[in-house]
């Protein structure tokens, strides 16, 4: 008998969030807002299928409804995933140990 | 490129990601992890390019549009003030919530470029799985646009409740289950798109009942949801970067929104249930009898605070609200040049966001070890000669440990009334949000400094 691939993906989910779980506990407080922004910033991997969702179809009519809202995701994850990785860096370029020089 | 490769690829992204995050764990390996992040996003883009391989006039103008998001963003990154992160990150995740809408609707449309079936026969575990992404990121998308709002100040902060909100909820929330599985049975494309019809009203009614100082909650929420989201349409497309991401995602936000319910020492429920602050309306009034304060200047609170040998800061929105931060830092600088030992102490849910507090004072170049949370600090307010509150003040009622009556009895306060003097910035003696008296207001050893806690501190800095 074989496995549903659906298995497989879920078996990932359940296990990325047990790791998701132990990994953000150990998050420092005080980084709670970059994390915000930067898990913002990766959630927006979804612009991988809003590629592959722009790009289907033949290549005499690009702009296909369907292919529109590929489009459309793709600005707006592309905002995301540049505004988020950059914002979260300009925080963390924030972040100073004291100076030992006193 | 192959299925099989092109999974791996997706699986090292989903790699990078989770060392993204693990990064945070100190300030130390944050930068590092950030650029994780980065590289990981760059080959999951970079593998998607290859994989369809079809470098027609379409993929200019994907690489076009994506370069006109990227400008947008990379702008916006660097024009914002750091006071206004809880209002970004907001319209960051409604921006997540609407692009996995659009990508369910195309697949929805185009079913057969994800191998999903044709339409009108799509498989019914990917339609569940579409209409569920789709449902979740457009409660993401209306849910975080009427927070941004409500940060913005754009909509007045206070819950907005009627009768019957929660039955609502709760007949909508059945009617879009009962849609999804009409959606199944039938194929119509009808229900699907009032299926996400009904989900953007979702979230709006999901959202306007919220207080403004429940924005902690409310951001790590909506933060959770956009991950689910993205989950549901990685299980649609069968992207493990999607799903790892999705899951890693929708976990951060679940913990964060717990650990600011624990700050305030309510049920997760009782904060999505809303209308918290104009319930006790009765105990405010009845604290109305004029109690004594004592009424200091700037003169005072700098001696005060010269002659001590120790002084804990302890921040709130107000500070945000004022931009009092980097003035803060500058009075820190002076008192240290006298030889006081300056520390800051920060509540978990000071602010409108979590980690609000350290971001700015991070801005204003205060060092980060020198910034404490509240189990760290606590015991030391007990030795500390003064504490100087600026723009808190719930989180620094005492009663909440001693009157169970409180609506804020047993949420979690800096013992802020132990240390000798306590000094308090704030406008007036008005309530704090949660529309109680503070109680340290009236204490021997408070001393009121009744200004904008930018303009106190300043002039606090002339005098000493």
């Amino acid at each position: 008998m074989e496995i549903d691939p659906f298995i497989f993906r879920l078996s990932i989910f359940i296990l990325s969030i047990f790791i998701g779980y132990y990994v953000v506990w150990s998050v420092t407080p005080s980084l709670h807002t970059p994390l915000m922004s930067v898990t913002n910033a990766i959630s927006s991997v979804i612009i991988v299928g809003a590629i592959i969702a722009a790009l289907a179809g033949n290549s005499v009519n690009i702009f296909d409804t369907a292919n529109i809202f590929g489009f459309l995701a793709i600005i707006l994850a592309a905002v995301n995933i540049f505004g988020g990785f950059l914002v979260t860096q300009r925080m963390l370029a924030m972040y100073k140990k004291k100076k030992k020089d006193k | 490129m192959s299925a099989n490769l092109l999974a791996i690829f997706y699986l090292i992204s989903g790699v990078l990601f989770i060392l993204a995050l693990r990064g945070l764990s100190s300030p130390e390996t944050s930068r590092q992890g950030n650029l994780f992040g980065i590289i990981g996003m760059a080959i999951a883009i970079g593998v998607t390019f290859l994989s369809v391989g079809n470098f027609s006039t379409g993929f200019l103008y994907v690489l076009g549009f994506l370069l006109i998001g990227g400008s947008i963003g990379a702008f916006i990154a660097y024009k914002i003030p750091m006071t206004a992160m809880p209002e970004l990150v907001a319209g960051f995740h409604s921006l997540v919530g609407l692009a996995a809408v659009f990508v369910a609707i195309s697949a929805f449309l185009n079913p057969e470029v994800f191998n999903l079936g044709s339409p009108g026969n799509i498989k019914i575990a990917s339609l569940i799985e579409m209409s569920l992404g789709a449902a979740i990121g457009a409660i993401t998308f209306t849910g975080s646009i009427i927070a941004f709002l409500k940060l913005r100040g754009i909509m007045s902060g206070s819950p907005i409740t009627f009768l019957g909100q929660h039955f609502l909820n709760l007949a909508l929330g059945i009617i879009l289950l009962g849609l999804i599985f009409y959606l199944c049975k039938t194929q119509i494309s009808t229900w699907f798109w009032i299926i996400i019809i009904i989900s953007f009203l979702v979230g709006v009614l999901l959202i306007i009942p919220i207080g403004g100082a429940d924005m902690p909650v409310v951001i790590s929420m909506l933060n959770s949801y956009s991950g689910w989201a993205a989950a549901g349409i990685g299980f649609t497309l069968e992207n493990t970067a999607l799903i790892i991401t999705g899951a890693l995602v929708g976990s951060s936000g679940a913990i964060l929104s717990y650990i600011m319910c624990k700050g305030m020492n309510r049920s997760f429920f009782n904060v999505i249930l809303g209308g918290f602050g104009g319930t006790d309306q009765s105990l405010s009034a009845k604290g109305k009898e004029q109690k004594p304060v004592k009424n200091g200047n700037a003169d005072d609170a700098a001696f005060l605070m010269k002659n001590a040998s120790s002084v804990i800061i302890v921040p709130g929105y107000g500070m945000a609200v004022a931009q009092a931060q980097h003035a803060l830092r500058e009075m820190v600088d002076s008192l240290k040049k006298n030889g006081v030992k300056v520390t800051y102490a920060i509540h978990p849910v000071a602010g409108r966001m979590p980690g609000h507090m350290n971001v700015l004072l991070a801005e204003a170049n205060v060092p980060y070890d020198e910034v404490f949370e509240l189990e760290e600090i606590n015991n030391d307010f007990a030795n500390c000669d003064v504490a100087y509150v600026i723009g808190a003040n719930d989180v620094t009622n005492p009663v909440a440990k001693t009157d169970p009556q409180s609506p804020i009895y047993g949420m979690p306060i800096l013992d802020v009334e132990k240390s000798k003097s306590v000094l308090f910035v704030k406008r007036s003696l008005s309530p704090g949000y949660a529309g109680i008296d503070n109680d340290l207001f009236y204490r021997d050893n408070t001393l009121m400094l009744f200004a904008d806690a930018k303009k106190m501190t300043e002039d606090i800095i002339k005098n000493l």
